[in-house]
């Protein structure tokens, strides 16, 4: 069975710099990939290249036509739209114009909303939402596509603790389920947990991919975050973690430093 | 109260409100009628009521009045359901036909007719003509539908030079019209009226307005979706392009059929939507059927305060910008403050 999305050798570039270029990726079905990278590496101009909102300037992506939502960071809707609203927009697929939402999907809409449970988010208005709250509806939207190609960029930036680790174990669960996901984040933990695959987005004409055990070494990880960082073997457990030294690296921290030292 | 409820609520409340306003609108008037009377004469037709009322009241309800709130009706549904079109297309809640040069496109047409043949049915088809023409410049003007990314700023700036070159058109007109009887006329009927409604104009207009109301009624899903943002609709998978250039030409094709009969009557499309968005919501479902239900019942009201307040009638234009402007300002705070929260 081909994959649903296969990109090869892409590039993209706003201006004369190339974001990143050289890029090959394959998002299988049944496959949760994270993707990992610093600020500005261009994870969200990927994400949006592999669904097709942006024609990369070189490469080619090619999808198998299954359906494919792409859960933006956030949105600012102009029109007071409530929870239930914005969900139901995410059926946009299977209603053809001259036609409205049904009571399925009306229905679906509520479901998407129990399992990210968020329930209580339908009737409240989406402009007055927390980040968190939006992030959430945004995903809800992505499930009642039923589309078998999920791409979140930063799904649990917003989140909390408890909600992170719910919305990282559904998005396991869907790829489980047969789906194929992506999703962007700043935390390799998510991908040591959670991901069968991780694209590193090391350098603009370097990518690391592959286990997550197996990308995401020390080396790798101080050298992609430009800070120390260690993995440990959690106690009791099967999991290891990885965890930035974040003190000491700040320029004006470094100076705090010296000057306390006694000369 | 889920949006939906809402949004039921809000078209129960505005249908008895624009029957009421039919009503009060029929009976008030130089020549008064009781709303008793009048809904008997209404109903007459269909159940078998003894007549109790005079030939005149029934002459004055059926010829002299109700062609004029009929139209008034026509009138405000269609360029209340303009400007909630425009604003879903546009993501912006104070785009208005005027923004899409559509009114002062159409307008030119209009004094280019009374200009060159008179009041009437020149006035009519001229705006017709120059309404569409007007819209068909601003697809050329901003490069067709294409689905780039600065499309909808394309479309504001394409509306904006041909609001200016119909601007500059009927001020043109007005100095070459004969200063006795042209120029009065012409600054009448831009002014904005329905005075002049009659069986004919009735004609003229509602059957484009009833297919654009329809139009954007069937499309009122995917507006929604469109209003959200342009490239977050294509990745919904909503078909972009055929969705905003029907929306648009539905919108260009009321507001056309509008000025056509009763002039230049402005922020209608601007004030409606956003009362109904207030009171009731912006449910995918109810919003442009509350919209088309606000906008008739507000203009019959405004109308028939416009023909009944002094003796002599006051432009309807100059009414709904005298009403409009002052509502939208209180619109405009409210926002404000919740933005601030």
């Amino acid at each position: 069975m081909p994959e649903p999305i296969v990109a090869r050798d892409l590039g993209y570039r706003y201006d004369r710099d190339w974001v990143f270029r050289h890029l090959d990726f394959r998002l299988p079905a049944a496959c949760l990939t994270a993707i990992l990278g610093p600020n500005g590496c261009g994870k969200s101009t990927l994400l949006a290249a592999l669904s097709g909102i942006r024609t990369p300037v070189e490469g080619t992506v090619s999808r198998r036509e299954t359906g494919l939502a792409l859960v933006p960071q956030s949105l600012e809707p102009t029109l007071p739209f409530t929870g239930l609203d914005m969900v139901l927009l995410g059926r946009a697929r299977s209603i053809s114009l001259f036609s409205a939402p049904t009571a399925t999907d009306y229905a679906a809409a509520r479901d998407a909303l129990a399992r990210l449970e968020a329930a209580h988010l339908a009737d409240r208005a989406f402009d007055v939402m927390s980040g968190g709250e939006r992030q959430l509806v945004l995903i809800a939207r992505a499930l009642v596509s039923s589309s078998a190609v999920l791409l979140l960029d930063e799904p649990t930036a917003a989140l909390d603790w408890h909600r992170q680790a719910h919305v990282l174990n559904l998005l396991r669960q869907l790829a489980d389920d047969g789906l194929a996901v992506a999703f962007t984040t700043h935390a390799p933990q998510h991908a040591l947990d959670f991901a069968d695959q991780v694209l590193l987005m090391a350098e603009p004409e370097r990518q690391l991919s592959g286990p997550p055990e197996d990308v995401l070494g020390e080396e790798a990880l101080s050298k992609l975050y430009r800070i120390p960082v260690k993995r440990l073997r959690l106690p009791d457990s099967e999991c290891s973690t990885a965890i930035p030294v974040l003190r000491g690296y700040c320029p004006l921290s470094r100076a705090v430093r010296e000057d306390a030292r006694p000369s | 109260m889920t949006s939906g409820m809402r949004g039921r609520t809000g078209a129960c409340v505005l249908l008895v409100a624009l029957l009421l306003s039919t009503l009060v609108s029929l009976s008030l008037g130089r020549f008064s009628i009781p709303l008793k009377t009048v809904a008997a004469i209404l109903l007459e037709p269909l159940f078998d009521i003894p007549a109790f009322w005079s030939n005149t009241e029934a002459q004055v309800v059926w010829a002299v009045r109700f062609p004029r709130v009929a139209l008034a009706a026509f009138v405000g549904a269609g360029l209340a359901l303009a400007g909630a079109s425009l604003q879903s297309l546009f993501r912006n809640p104070l785009a208005d036909p005027q923004i899409l040069g559509v009114s002062s496109g159409a307008a030119l047409g209009g004094v280019v007719g009374i200009l060159l043949a008179g009041t009437g049915w020149p006035t009519i088809c001229g705006s017709f003509a120059g309404g569409i023409a007007s819209l068909a410049l601003v697809f050329w003007l901003a490069g067709g539908t294409g689905a780039g990314r600065g499309s909808a700023v394309m479309l504001v700036l394409a509306g904006l030079v041909v609001g200016a070159v119909g601007a500059a058109g009927i001020a043109l007109v007005k100095y070459a019209a004969d200063p006795d009887n042209q120029l009065p006329a012409i600054v009448f009927w831009l002014l904005g009226s329905l005075a002049a409604a009659d069986k004919k104009s009735l004609y003229v207009t509602a059957p484009p307005i009833l297919f654009s109301a329809a139009l954007i009624l069937g499309l009122r899903f995917h507006l929604s979706a469109l209003a959200v943002g342009e490239e977050d609709a294509r990745n919904l998978g909503v078909p972009v392009r055929t969705v905003r250039l029907l929306a648009l030409g539905a919108a260009g094709l009321a507001t056309a059929a509008a000025v056509a009969v009763s002039g230049v009557v402005g922020w209608v499309g601007l004030v409606v939507p956003h009362l109904v968005r207030l009171s009731f919501g912006a449910n995918h479902r109810w919003f442009f059927l509350n919209t088309l239900l606000g906008g008739a019942g507000y203009l019959i009201l405004v109308d028939t305060a416009a023909r009944t307040l002094v003796a002599a009638e006051i432009p309807l234009g100059a009414l709904t910008a005298l009403l409009g402007a002052p509502i939208f300002a209180v619109l405009l705070r409210r926002l404000r403050g919740k933005t601030d929260a």
